[in-house]
């Protein structure tokens, strides 16, 4: 009768579907690869040009969810169904490490891809900003340094903090703690911003981590844990708002953004590579070394995304904004891929 | 103190009172009615209107993305520039490894010549500046569009040497600017497109070379980061119609059966009535929980592969387990107990009353409850966020167990991807073809309904 005949063919289907299951359990082969927004966008245009370029090989599949995100998943463990490879803004922790290790993942192979900028960007219809790290730390911070003492932050307006800011309301829209660039823009902007002022130079190692790294609660501070469209989303709802973005994003929305100098330098490749710029940090991938050679095409992967004409001075990395790496260092990237060296941290 | 009649006490000084009160009552009550009428139409009205105003918004954005700057150029694919070797043939002593190693390298070398020479020559033939600003002039075509070329090749090698009319899609921000999506007053460093870019698009779209055609590659891509031009909706399609079919084949089954025993076999008692409960309480979980279910349960535990539309598929059916039984069971009561008591009546068993009488006539309203629970999947974004479908994957899966997006996590992406000025029309015009699809099923099931539907 036609349910039977319907309940069997689903009963055959749902077999099908588990035998084919623990076949596939054995043949994974397209490289899986997790990992921070920032790197999101240069993998996924290696991953595709990867795919076009070799015909042997299934094109990489990239997935986002932050570097610590992209990290635990790698530090699942080993086998078919965790990645191949974690894209991060930021180093590996020890402590991720010692996860991994416990997991059975033991060779973790670091490359450096290139570096990122973090700029500071407003709605173009507003004041143009030339901010120093220590306007930002003021400007962020719960207590700041006023008459030799700290005291809660008392300022609501950016001209309050200098008379060279534009006269508009402080709103900074920041990357959530769930991101690569929040430890950069702590560590790049606010720590430098923070220990510029000797009331906070004169506190203990404690007392000047909580003094620098405590943000104000006033909804002058907002934390976005989603990416940078969410920041952009933001400033067009809050046009006062500055958020902060990756020098790409930038890039690609310069209809919509201006950008703020820092330190009276404008954020570019040019001054971002030379380090003129001081808020860049390096952006990585690490492999699997323990998944090289099982899952078809990983080293070419590493060896193609590090190659002259991707990742290079001119490439199309750098057309659509990572900052690339000296050849020298590009070099070392290459022989650490072909040696499958194992990341030491110091 | 005089008795007055009775008559004069009702007629007279209660009766006008007693007229008026009743009808400030009335008054009071219509007024109360036309309030409520009112409140009724305005809520309609409200509701129609904000539906109005996000369709519109939707339409409005997302139907110019349907077509796209196109380029129609003359390519010369001259062997010069190209430099690709005879295409290897598999001579009589040569093993099949060999061969196919001799192919693969062909191949490569095909796929990695200079593809984007031949491109700047065809608008060098339109534009002889183009001649001398190669930047400038293989920045106007997107950029997989080369892939185009070498697919033409590898087809038909006999074309080298030949010169072919080409349609290529044009650089996502060449159709920003041509669309009017960008400020085209804006101060050169605001915008994308180099000055003589925009000079030359302007002219070649004057000329005819550039026009806005159908966006075909909408369907018939899979979706790109590298060129965003030629980002299409075709991996993540498939994805969603493998994800489909699984619930139908999952949670369809099983649903009914469920309801079936419920409804009809299952004993009233206290586990029964505990597991209805359950059922209801199911239907109300948020999604996002039966995503972290799934990456617990089939990724953690069972090491089905991430991204997969096989899980996606199993995790949307334990969501739609719920709809699917309620509505079936809601139908099964609705057919009346006469049918079954005259199939027993005749000396038909439980079963055969059941599967020959009650349930033909409840199935109506279990399709409807499947295909308005499948539509609800079809639509669900968050459990699949958590099972690692939010990942890019260039492809298009060619089994339930491949790496897949689906149409809901592509809008997502599209939304978050930072080309804004493109990706806000391509996003909207996503959000049409899913609202396509999900009418379309919606619509099925009012068809399906009002065919078979028998009212007693």
């Amino acid at each position: 009768m036609k349910f039977n005949q319907l309940a069997s063919a689903a009963a055959i289907a749902a077999a099908g579907a588990l035998v084919a299951t623990a076949a596939s359990a054995q043949s994974r082969d397209t490289i899986q690869i997790a990992g921070s927004s920032t790197v999101l966008p240069f993998a996924s245009v290696v991953a595709e040009e990867f795919g076009n370029t070799y015909p042997e090989f299934n094109t990489p599949v990239v997935g986002s969810g932050g570097s610590s995100g992209g990290l635990r998943q790698f530090c699942q463990g080993v086998g078919e169904n965790t990645i191949d490879i974690a894209n991060a803004s930021r180093r590996i922790r020890s402590g991720e490490i010692e996860a991994c290790g416990e997991a059975g993942v033991e060779n973790i192979v670091e490359v450096r891809i290139g570096y990122d900028g973090i700029v500071f960007a407003s709605d173009v219809s507003t004041g143009h900003f030339e901010l120093t790290p220590a306007q930002i730390f003021q400007a962020i911070a719960a207590k700041v340094p006023q008459d030799g003492e700290l005291v809660d932050n008392p300022y609501t307006n950016w001209s309050e903090i200098d008379s060279s800011l534009p006269d508009q309301d402080i709103t900074l829209v920041i990357p959530g703690t769930n991101h690569g660039t929040r430890e950069v823009f702590e560590e790049k902007v606010i720590a430098p911003g923070c220990e510029s002022f000797e009331v906070v130079e004169a506190l203990d190692d404690d007392a000047k981590e909580a003094a620098c790294l405590s943000f104000r609660q006033d909804g002058r501070v907002i934390e976005v844990a989603g990416d940078y469209t969410e920041t952009l989303g933001r400033l067009d709802a809050q046009p006062n708002a500055i958020g902060v973005f990756g020098l790409s994003f930038y890039d690609q929305n310069r209809d919509r953004l201006q950008v703020a100098t820092v330190d009276g330098v404008e954020p570019s490749l040019e001054t971002i590579a030379s380090g003129e710029y001081p808020v860049s940090r390096p952006l990585f991938f690490y492999i699997k070394g323990e998944h090289v050679g099982v899952i078809p095409g990983i080293q070419d992967y590493a060896l193609y995304f590090l190659s002259d004409g991707v990742s290079g001075a001119g490439s199309m990395l750098e057309n659509i904004g990572l900052i690339p790496l000296s050849d020298d260092e590009r070099q070392a990237q290459i022989d650490k891929i072909e040696n499958k060296t194992t990341v030491e941290l110091n | 103190m005089a008795i007055t009649s009775p008559d004069s006490a009702i007629s007279g000084g209660f009766g006008t009172s007693n007229r008026d009160l009743i009808a400030r009552r009335l008054a009071a009550r219509h007024r109360s009615e036309r309030m409520f009428r009112a409140v009724g139409l305005g809520a309609i009205l409200l509701g129609i209107s904000l539906v109005g105003i996000l369709f519109g918004s939707i339409l409005s954005k997302g139907i110019p993305a349907f077509t796209q700057a196109t380029f129609h150029l003359d390519v010369a694919f001259d062997p010069e520039v190209l430099r690709i070797p005879e295409r290897p043939q598999k001579a009589a002593d040569q093993s099949v490894a060999e061969f196919n190693q001799e192919l693969l390298s062909w191949q490569r070398r095909l796929r990695t010549a200079n593809w984007n020479r031949l491109i700047q020559e065809a608008i060098a033939a339109k534009i002889p500046a183009a001649a001398d600003n190669a930047r400038d002039a293989i920045g106007l075509v997107a950029s997989n569009e080369r892939v185009k070329l070498w697919e033409m090749v590898e087809d038909n090698p006999a074309i080298m040497g030949t010169t072919q009319p080409v349609s290529l899609i044009a650089s996502a921000n060449v159709d920003v600017w041509l669309k009017g999506n960008i400020d085209r007053t804006l101060e050169q460093r605001y915008q994308q497109l180099s000055a003589l870019q925009q000079q030359w698009s302007d002219a070649l779209y004057e000329e005819g070379v550039i026009s806005m055609d159908f966006s075909t590659v909408l369907f018939t891509n899979v979706d790109s980061r590298s060129s965003p031009a030629t980002a299409g909706l075709l991996g993540a399609i498939v994805g969603s119609v493998m994800m489909m079919a699984i619930v139908m084949v999952v949670a369809v089954p099983i649903g009914v059966m469920a309801a079936i025993y419920l409804e009809e076999f299952a004993p009233k008692n206290r586990l029964t009535d505990f597991i209805e409960v359950n059922i209801n309480n199911l239907a109300a979980v948020p999604s996002i929980v039966f995503g972290l279910l799934g990456a617990a349960v089939f990724i953690n535990f069972l090491g089905l592969p991430l991204s997969a539309p096989l899980v996606g598929g199993l995790v949307l059916s334990l969501m739609t387990l719920p709809t699917v039984i309620i509505a079936s069971r809601a139908s099964l009561r609705a057919v009346p107990p006469s049918i079954r008591q005259a199939a027993l009546g005749v000396g038909a068993s439980p079963t055969q009353a059941m599967f020959h009488h009650t349930l033909p006539l409840a199935v109506p309203g279990m399709l409807t409850g499947a295909i308005i629970g499948v539509a609800q999947a079809l639509g669900e974004t968050a459990p699949l966020l958590l099972i690692g479908m939010n990942a890019f994957v260039a492809s298009v899966p060619s089994t339930p167990l491949d790496q897949s997006s689906a149409l809901p996590v592509q809008i997502y992406l599209w939304q978050g991807n930072e080309l804004r000025n493109f990706f806000e029309a391509r996003t909207s015009a996503a959000i049409i073809v899913l609202l396509a699809v999900m009418i379309s099923l919606n619509a099925l099931a009012i068809v399906l309904r009002h065919r078979f539907e028998r009212r007693w």
